[in-house]
């Protein structure tokens, strides 16, 4: 194994940690809209919302990326690996952030709105200031925890010739005859950065008042 | 203002599904005066407390506040109607509540607690908002604990920094919704004290209270709840000297082996 072999993989975990970044912050966008769907009053909302979860948190992300890869191009849609990649692991994760966060404003104290009420604030003022930041203060772990799945599950995106880390790690397995030196390496790129995720969640928890973990 | 009517509830009533929780309630509270809600679980005095802050709606009669009404009114032909957002959260603004379950918001420190309306409602500058919190919180003791989070407070602390959070929107009419029941006895007296200070200095109070104690010295205004409705109401020396009712002298014995005997001279 040399320099060489590190530089490429490293090159990969730049692929991964970018497919995860836009798929996880992507996916946070399209789950807050499907999650607010799914507590609306108008109930064909409720519904899609429903629908939608179902769909994208029943079939398999792997699945998911081999249709998305070979259904695209039947419908006159062309796109690069990267792209399908990317629509797969947003959906996927998307679907299970939308249930995460309706389960943080679901279990909000009725309480702690009520007092937002006293005071004065408005409906607005009270989903910005109290419903919101709390609701992400409950469900922050589980957060952190679908980011840190979605990152290692982007390892799927191999199926579909994006070159991230365990791509380049098999490719480079199969040119080397080594692929006990290339997985490990692989192994330690995914630790590092599950690292830097964990480290990241550990900061937003501490703004939002919660306890050092 | 001593003596002038703060609230009017006439003929209030409130229901879930088949169960009475308040029936043809009539009662005024004055201004200036501690006004103590007692009774057995489940007699509507909490229910009562929240139909007065409107977090409950009441189903009939009127409430008014300062002369105005509370979420609904009577229009021209008598009808029921129910006034506009804007006008309920007008009215309420007259209002601060204190809560059993003191409900500071968890992600913010006990200072971001008390001048987060003075942010977001009055929309002072942020200097401004945070040396009126800061004086609300010394008000209560609590300056040098502006920093912490409500995990970092004991209960009567937390309860303490929900009055200042009250107490700094400038309500004229105080609620307090059983601000002691889920503290221990060790600290349900520091909350007291505050409470105590600020019926000294003259706040219109309603008090949902189970501390008997605090009811027969502290307020001028006793009202005894019982199944949905006012069974007594009266002076607080006449109510406790003389529990001729038969409910509550029933109610005030169960506090008797507590050491209220002493207090209400018993």
């Amino acid at each position: 194994m040399t320099w060489i072999h590190v530089y490429l993989l490293a090159m990969g975990a730049l692929v991964t940690a970018g497919l995860s970044v836009v798929s996880i912050t992507v996916g946070l966008g399209i789950g807050i809209l499907v999650c607010a769907a799914s507590l609306a009053k108008a109930a064909p909302l409720r519904w899609v919302a429903r629908v939608y979860v179902s769909f994208f948190r029943g079939v398999p992300l792997l699945v998911l990326l081999l249709l998305i890869y070979h259904l695209l191009p039947q419908i006159g849609i062309d796109v690069p690996g990267v792209v399908a990649a990317l629509v797969g692991l947003t959906l996927c994760t998307s679907a299970y952030q939308a249930e995460t966060l309706r389960g943080g404003f679901v279990n909000i104290a009725p309480g702690l709105v009520e007092a937002g009420r006293m005071v004065g604030l408005s409906g607005a003022q009270l989903l910005v200031r109290i419903r919101a930041p709390i609701a992400l203060r409950l469900t922050l772990p589980a957060l952190v925890n679908e980011a840190i799945m979605i990152l290692k599950a982007s390892s799927l995106v191999s199926v579909v010739g994006v070159g991230d880390i365990t791509r380049t790690a098999q490719n480079l397995s199969s040119s080397t005859y080594r692929p006990i030196e290339m997985f490990a390496c692989a192994g330690v790129f995914y630790l590092v950065l599950n690292f830097v995720v964990a480290r990241g969640g550990n900061g937003l928890g501490r703004l939002l008042g919660l306890p050092r973990a | 203002m001593s003596g002038e009517i703060a609230i009017t509830m006439r003929n209030l009533g409130k229901r879930y599904g088949a169960h009475e929780v308040l029936r043809g309630i009539d009662l005024d509270v004055r201004h200036g005066e501690v006004t103590c809600l007692i009774g057995p679980s489940g007699s509507g005095k909490s229910t009562l407390l929240r139909c007065v802050a409107f977090l409950e709606e009441h189903d009939s009669g009127i409430i008014r506040i300062g002369g105005a009404a509370l979420g609904f009114d009577e229009g021209a032909d008598g009808a029921r109607v129910r006034l506009p957002v804007g006008e309920i959260a007008r009215v309420r603004r007259n209002i601060g509540m204190v809560f059993q379950q003191f409900n500071l918001w968890p992600h913010m420190t006990a200072l971001g607690n008390v001048a987060e309306g003075l942010r977001q409602v009055l929309r002072l500058p942020k200097r401004e908002a945070r040396e009126r919190a800061m004086a609300h919180l010394g008000r209560v003791g609590l300056a040098e604990k502006a920093d912490a989070y409500p995990s970092q407070l004991s209960g009567g602390q937390q309860q303490r920094v929900a009055i200042a959070r009250a107490l700094a929107m400038d309500p004229k009419i105080m609620l307090f919704d059983e601000p002691t029941s889920s503290l221990d006895p060790e600290l349900t007296g520091e909350v007291l004290t505050v409470m105590r200070d600020l019926a000294a200095e003259g706040m219109t109070m309603l008090v949902v209270t189970h501390e008997i104690g605090f009811a027969a010295h502290v307020a001028q205004h006793v009202v005894f709840l019982d199944q949905a409705r006012i069974a007594l109401e009266g002076r607080a020396g006449e109510v406790f000297r003389k529990p001729w009712h038969p409910r509550l002298s029933q109610f005030l014995e169960t506090y008797l082996d507590r050491g209220a005997s002493v207090l209400l001279g018993g």
